[in-house]
């Protein structure tokens, strides 16, 4: 028997609190809150305790899709990329980047929004970029 | 934050207004108690009898979006009683005589008349604010979903300011962050007007030091944000939109009108770990790893910092959304390859300058507090220390608005919304864990008992809530949590989602919609 904790952080509001995912044989069974954690000393909610029940819900999306005769349908990365890629740069040369806006998550990690803004800066070439901070 | 979680539970007195916050921030609350058995002195200002109500001091339920016309009347009883900060205003603020001048017309009368607060007690809740020092002030969305939300923000400030509680430790003015990396998708740019760390787009040295770092001329024009993208995308400029890991169609307010917004487009994308409503209306649907299965940080209320690490594989195919982010805009184009979120973090501190001095190494398990600006800087534990980081903190005086939509005699009752301590924001993580779900099957609306008599309502009735967006059937949780004339519903779900009825109306600055006002109707279901 293989048996891990993860240290990480919970996902459920800003506090921020420290967790351990436990991890039997690959499989993630638990979270627990991390003792020595300047947030919660300890403690979690009761959203913190079951943090890890969404990760392994059988509803998780497990395959891009792709809507085909109006319907959402299982497809490889490489036809979602660049079908998607397609259609915008379609879009961005008739319409121009101002055509095009991107909300980027308060729930994903720091790295991957500053990818986010980056991308719609860059790559797209527009400041149309917000998030669900007001929401 | 201005200040740090930990140091909560060291003030001598705390203000809590437009926060629920042993249920949305159950961690923090832990602080207030913590304070409370050492002595502290509570406030609570909510329209809700709200669990720390019970710990309070002192509680007021002010009627809904009164919050200005509140805190200028308790400025108003500290510098008549000159309670205030003298010689820390002469000091360290400017703009103290406008303030004054604005804040001498509430009287306690006429603060009764917009608030519902009795003399008295706005009164006590001005001398226990003012008398015991360091006083934190902790606001939520209470505060700030309002059409004059940051005239609400800038009130805190003026209070907190005047009785000497910024830059001190245990005091402040603290925004607690509703959703995990708020503070984070802010700090990283994620908003139309500003690049990471808040350098405005529209200065020229900034748009050149992006230009160079990212190798392509970037435009310079403010962007929409998202209040602005949802007439867009109904006048036909917003052709696509890309939505990374959020679901507008139940978080944005008048759900009827993001509705048709959204069927316009010509391409939505979205990114996410499960379906949601609005994934169900997309071209395309990346599938996105969840927080135990990718590497990465995310910055709390307190400014700090903090990582997560990979404890699974993702399920089937999914990716981390900064590969699926990495390889669109390789095929787009712009070339991005990362080898892990490590090199796209140091990339970022690299041009970031408050988290210039952060290395994964250095975020141990306790991360690290912004501005952290170079390697041998351990951190922020409290803004505007010695001096603000404008120079002089600034008094803005403000005059009391009315919310957009106030009651009528077709629309008689106030409606608010909020969350429930069992789910998070709309719901589609929450709802998929069973022990969370046992715990609140569906959504509600809260009721007074006195107006479920008068409508014939038992606790558990279905009832039919409108307003002048949409309608909605749901069951009636009869309370006195609320007071009379006055709805509460949670937004987390899906059949019976609280935003087909909220009011799109938004700040004219912030552009924060008024989720927490709007005239409705209830009546028992047919």
């Amino acid at each position: 028997m293989d048996y891990k904790i993860i240290p990480s952080i919970c996902s459920y509001c800003g506090c921020g609190c420290g967790v351990l995912f436990q991890v039997f044989d690959g499989k993630l069974v638990g979270t627990l809150p991390m003792k020595t954690h300047l947030v919660n000393e300890g403690k979690l909610c009761i959203k913190g305790w079951n943090l890890h029940e969404h990760v392994v819900s059988d509803k998780r999306l497990k395959s891009p899709m792709l809507k085909k005769d109006g319907n959402l349908q299982e497809t490889t990365w490489d036809e979602a990329i660049q079908t998607t890629a397609d259609k915008l740069k379609a879009i961005i040369q008739k319409h121009g980047p101002d055509s095009v806006g991107v909300l980027a998550s308060a729930k994903v990690t720091n790295e991957e929004n500053y990818l986010a803004q980056k991308f719609t800066r860059a790559a797209i070439g527009t400041n149309n970029v917000d998030h669900c901070a007001r929401l | 934050m201005t200040n740090s979680i930990a140091e909560i539970e060291d003030a001598a007195c705390i203000f809590v207004i437009g926060t629920n916050t042993t249920e949305n921030h159950p961690l923090i609350a832990r602080r207030v108690f913590r304070a409370k058995e050492k002595g502290a002195k509570l406030i609570v200002a909510d329209p809700r009898n709200i669990q720390l109500a019970r710990f309070a001091d002192i509680h007021v339920r002010h009627r809904l979006g009164s919050d200005v016309a509140l805190l200028n009347g308790m400025m108003h009883v500290i510098i008549k009683n000159d309670w205030h900060a003298k010689s820390y205003i002469d000091e360290r603020t400017e703009g103290f005589d406008e303030l004054k001048k604005v804040v001498e017309t509430y009287t306690p009368d006429k603060v009764e008349a917009i608030s519902g607060i009795a003399q008295g007690d706005l009164e006590r809740m001005a001398e226990l604010y003012a008398t015991n020092s360091p006083a934190a002030l902790l606001y939520a969305m209470g505060i700030t979903q309002h059409t004059t939300g940051v005239d609400n923000v800038k009130s805190c400030c003026n209070i907190a300011m005047l009785c000497g509680n910024v830059g001190v430790r245990s005091g402040g003015v603290n925004p607690l962050r509703g959703q995990n990396n708020v503070q984070g998708a802010c700090d990283m740019g994620g908003l139309p007007n500003v690049f990471p760390a808040y350098q405005p787009v529209t200065v020229e040295a900034n748009n050149e030091k992006f230009s160079k770092a990212w190798g392509k001329k970037l435009p310079d024009q403010i962007g929409y944000t998202i209040t602005d993208m949802i007439p867009a995308m109904l006048n036909g400029k917003l052709k696509a939109l890309y939505v990374i890991g959020e679901n507008p169609m139940m978080s944005d307010p008048d759900q009827n009108h993001i509705n048709k917004a959204l069927e316009k487009l010509e391409l939505l994308i979205c990114q996410d770990i499960f379906q949601t409503e609005t994934t169900q209306k997309a071209d395309v649907v990346f599938a996105a790893a969840s927080v135990a299965e990718k590497e990465g940080t995310f910055t709390n209320t307190e400014r700090r910092c903090v990582k997560v690490n990979i404890a699974i594989d993702p399920v089937g195919n999914a990716l981390a959304d900064w590969e699926i982010i990495s390889k669109l805009s390789t095929a787009m184009g712009y070339k991005m390859s990362y080898e892990n979120s490590e090199e796209i973090f140091n990339e970022m501190t690299s041009v970031t300058p408050s988290y210039g001095g952060m290395t994964y190494e250095r975020l141990g398990l306790d991360g690290l507090q912004w501005p952290c600006p170079n390697s041998e800087h351990p951190g922020t534990p409290f803004l505007h220390k010695e001096q603000f980081t404008r120079g002089k903190g600034m008094f803005h005086a403000i005059e009391y608005l009315d919310p957009d939509e106030m009651p009528d005699d077709k629309y008689p009752y106030f409606l608010t919304t909020g969350r429930n301590f069992a789910h998070f924001h709309t719901g589609t993580m929450t709802r998929a864990s069973a022990h969370l779900h046992a715990e609140q099957k569906t959504g509600y609306v809260e009721l007074n008992p006195e107006d479920a008599n008068k409508l014939a309502v038992q606790d558990g009735d279905m009832v039919l809530l409108s307003t002048r967006r949409g309608e909605m059937k749901t069951p009636a949780r009869v309370t006195s949590k609320v007071k009379p004339g006055v709805l509460f519903v949670p937004f987390h779900f899906a059949e019976c989602p609280a935003n087909i009825l909220t009011n799109p109306a938004f700040d004219p600055i912030a552009k924060i919609p008024e989720f927490k006002v709007c005239a409705a109707k209830i009546e028992k279901a047919p």
